[in-house]
């Protein structure tokens, strides 16, 4: 029972890192209607633009600092010279586009900050705390447990964004309906551009996480196929859904990977461990075939 | 003036409707065609053959496979490389299972076995489409590889899930040179080639075209979707399938899982997207740029860098490489979405009307 809570538990506080990329996914669609593949590619690049700064002697906060600038102009950059120009194509032109993007991005980042492996050290150590190990006799890292903090605390910044700024309720008309929100005189472009920063600023919180715990290397844009599915299973245009979505998946696939293998075991022989890579895929399709908008979606309805 | 088609006038149905009706064309494709199964072996390198053309006929046949299902259906596919895996896998144990089974048959069988795990990871068409399809193929992607590489029944119980295909043998011929191989390899090619560029203009390939244009709309004048779809994905898988099992024996030899890796898939991607979508020519274009593309980089590059005095390591190339693909993705969808099938139309017609260009 102890070793399932355990297990429970870090699946939820990873679970909430998968939240925070697929935050970025979200953003970007909700407001533009994309659906950015290179989410993953931007986690990598941003990561890699820390890194990078601090190697040349940049203190680390200034090395955030500059980091995000950079993730402003990527923003700028993807704004003026692709999205500009495929407007009104079809959304699935858009997502190829995308795809397009993060091999551009993969490229690019290794050429300006080195290819290497490197860690961030956010001077928080991912070791179990003491005082809930000796109460509980349950392992809960330190480093989890911030990262969930900056997760949370970083939600409730974009709910307040969203929700009580004048940008933010712009970008909820643009959401709504692109022509309308034009209309009524609210500059679409700024708004992307906005929009791919706030993205970008996710993509950095995002990198700094996942980097300063497995380090800063090209497996950090693999972090966009483990958000896919949290999309998925929370619908694509909910933040909520978001953060659900990426708690389910989290814990349910560090179940399957611990019950799922002995179980097929005994039934064919051999390892089978692994199953990590598809479950959360597999898991979210069946959640489809049940409910195809996903847990928060907008029910989508076709005219013709 | 080139391409004058004046005076070509058809007095049948069965003339009106054969697959090159303008007599250009088909002189054109005749020697092509004698270029490609006479000279080429001829005068063509060993190198040439192992390296270049037997990877291009093998990819082209994948992307061909693939924009059945994206270019001519309408549903992304991301899971392209995992059906190979599933062709060649499943060729490799009709060899080795079956009793002097022949090899046109166990891939025939080895694309029928692709076809159905293509329809099985299809079904989730049917109610979700777009974004959430391509996760769905993503699914197939892992899934595949995954099953691949922890049953060692699949490859015989190599520990490493590594298959080495068998030597293979033709009525009698066997198949162990490069241009034997080249020339298996493209027979092949050309009959799928002819049996896609058929069935795109029979009623399936209007119904898989009028599903993409607007599924809604389809369903409404009597297509039926579920039908429709799902045959898209098994045809695509088939030609996935057969390309995987070619992959194999004619061009690697001995591959594992992870060669049928979701950048594999990304590539035949971006094939069809530079080559065109929804165009059979476009397959083979596509195929031949994204192939050539590296060994070009590779051959300039490095002495550009030294002529210029920067500092270039092999790791920069590949950085070029993967930023020069993405920006020619993004190139290619903004500034001609049709790709170089489009281009060469283009040319077509312009050649016609030369050289009064009204």
């Amino acid at each position: 029972m102890q070793f399932f809570l355990e297990v429970t538990l870090s699946g939820l506080l990873s679970g909430l890192m998968y939240s925070l990329v697929a935050l970025g996914f979200v953003l970007i669609y909700k407001a533009s209607g994309v659906f950015n593949f290179a989410q993953g590619a931007m986690v990598y690049f941003a990561a890699l633009a820390v890194v990078g700064l601090m190697d040349k002697g940049w203190p680390m906060w200034a090395a955030i600092i500059g980091a995000f600038a950079v993730m402003v102009v990527v923003a700028v950059a993807t704004e003026r010279l692709v999205l500009r120009k495929l407007v009104n194509q079809p959304p699935i032109t858009l997502f190829m586009a995308t795809i397009g993007l993060a091999f551009f991005l993969e490229g690019l980042g290794p050429m300006l900050f080195g290819s290497e492996v490197r860690a961030i050290n956010l001077g928080i150590v991912d070791e179990p705390i003491a005082s809930i190990m000796d109460s509980f006799g349950i392992g809960i890292s330190k480093f989890d447990l911030f990262a969930s903090g900056m997760v949370i605390g970083l939600v409730l910044l974009l709910a307040l964004f969203f929700q009580k700024t004048k940008v933010g309720r712009a970008l909820r008309a643009v959401a709504d309906d692109h022509q309308a929100a034009l209309s009524l005189g609210i500059p679409l472009r700024h708004i992307w551009v906005i929009v791919w920063g706030v993205a970008g600023f996710v993509a950095l919180v995002a990198g700094l996480l996942w980097g300063s715990r497995n380090g800063v290397q090209f497996a950090l844009t693999m972090t966009a196929l483990k958000a896919l599915p949290v999309l998925i299973l929370g619908g694509f245009t909910s933040i909520p859904g978001a953060i659900a979505g990426g708690l389910i998946i989290g814990v349910s696939e560090k179940l399957a990977e611990i019950y799922i293998p002995p179980v097929m075991q005994d039934m064919f022989g051999g390892n089978f461990g692994g199953i990590e890579g598809w479950f959360p895929y597999v898991f979210a399709l069946l959640f489809l075939l049940v409910r195809p908008e996903g847990l928060f979606g907008e029910r989508h309805i076709d005219r013709v | 003036m080139f391409y004058r088609e004046a005076g070509q006038f058809k007095t049948s149905y069965i003339a009106d409707s054969q697959i090159f009706p303008i007599r250009q064309d088909r002189i054109g494709m005749a020697i092509l065609l004698a270029v490609a199964f006479v000279g080429i072996p001829l005068i063509g390198s060993e190198y040439w053959f192992s390296a270049i053309l037997i990877p291009f006929l093998v990819f082209a046949l994948a992307a061909l496979g693939l924009n059945i299902l994206t270019g001519y259906a309408g549903q992304l596919s991301l899971g392209s490389a995992a059906f190979m895996a599933v062709g060649a896998y499943a060729a490799y144990n009709f060899q080795l299972r079956v009793e002097g089974i022949p090899i046109l048959l166990s891939f025939i069988l080895a694309g029928c076995c692709a076809a159905a795990v293509g329809v099985l990871f299809g079904l989730p068409s049917l109610r979700i489409k777009g974004f959430y399809l391509a996760v769905a193929t993503l699914a197939a992607q892992f899934f595949v590889i995954w099953v691949l590489t922890k049953f060692p029944w699949f490859s015989n119980d190599s520990s490493s899930g590594v298959i080495s295909a068998q030597k293979i043998d033709l009525f009698g011929i066997a198949i162990n040179s490069p241009v034997r191989k080249y020339l298996f390899v493209l027979a092949i090619v050309c009959v799928m080639a002819l049996l896609a560029k058929n069935l795109v203009r029979s009623s399936t390939g209007r119904a898989w075209m009028a599903v993409r244009d607007m599924d809604v709309a389809a369903e409404v004048i009597g297509i039926r979707l579920m039908q429709t779809k799902l045959l898209a994905f098994a045809v695509s898988s088939f030609f996935c399938g057969v390309a995987g099992a070619l992959y194999a024996f004619c061009y690697l030899g001995s591959v594992e899982p992870d060669g049928f890796s979701l950048d594999l898939s990304f590539r035949i991607l971006f094939m069809i997207i530079v080559g065109g979508v929804g165009s059979i020519l476009g397959a083979f274009l596509g195929s031949a740029f994204i192939l050539l593309l590296p060994i070009f980089l590779d051959n300039v590059l490095p002495p550009l860098a030294t002529w210029l005095h920067l500092p270039f390591t092999n790791a920069t190339v590949s950085h070029i490489q993967m930023m020069l693909f993405g920006a020619l993705i993004i190139f290619f969808l903004i500034v001609e979405p049709h790709g170089l099938a489009r281009l060469w139309q283009i040319t077509k017609e312009k050649l016609r009307l030369w050289p009064f260009p009204h």
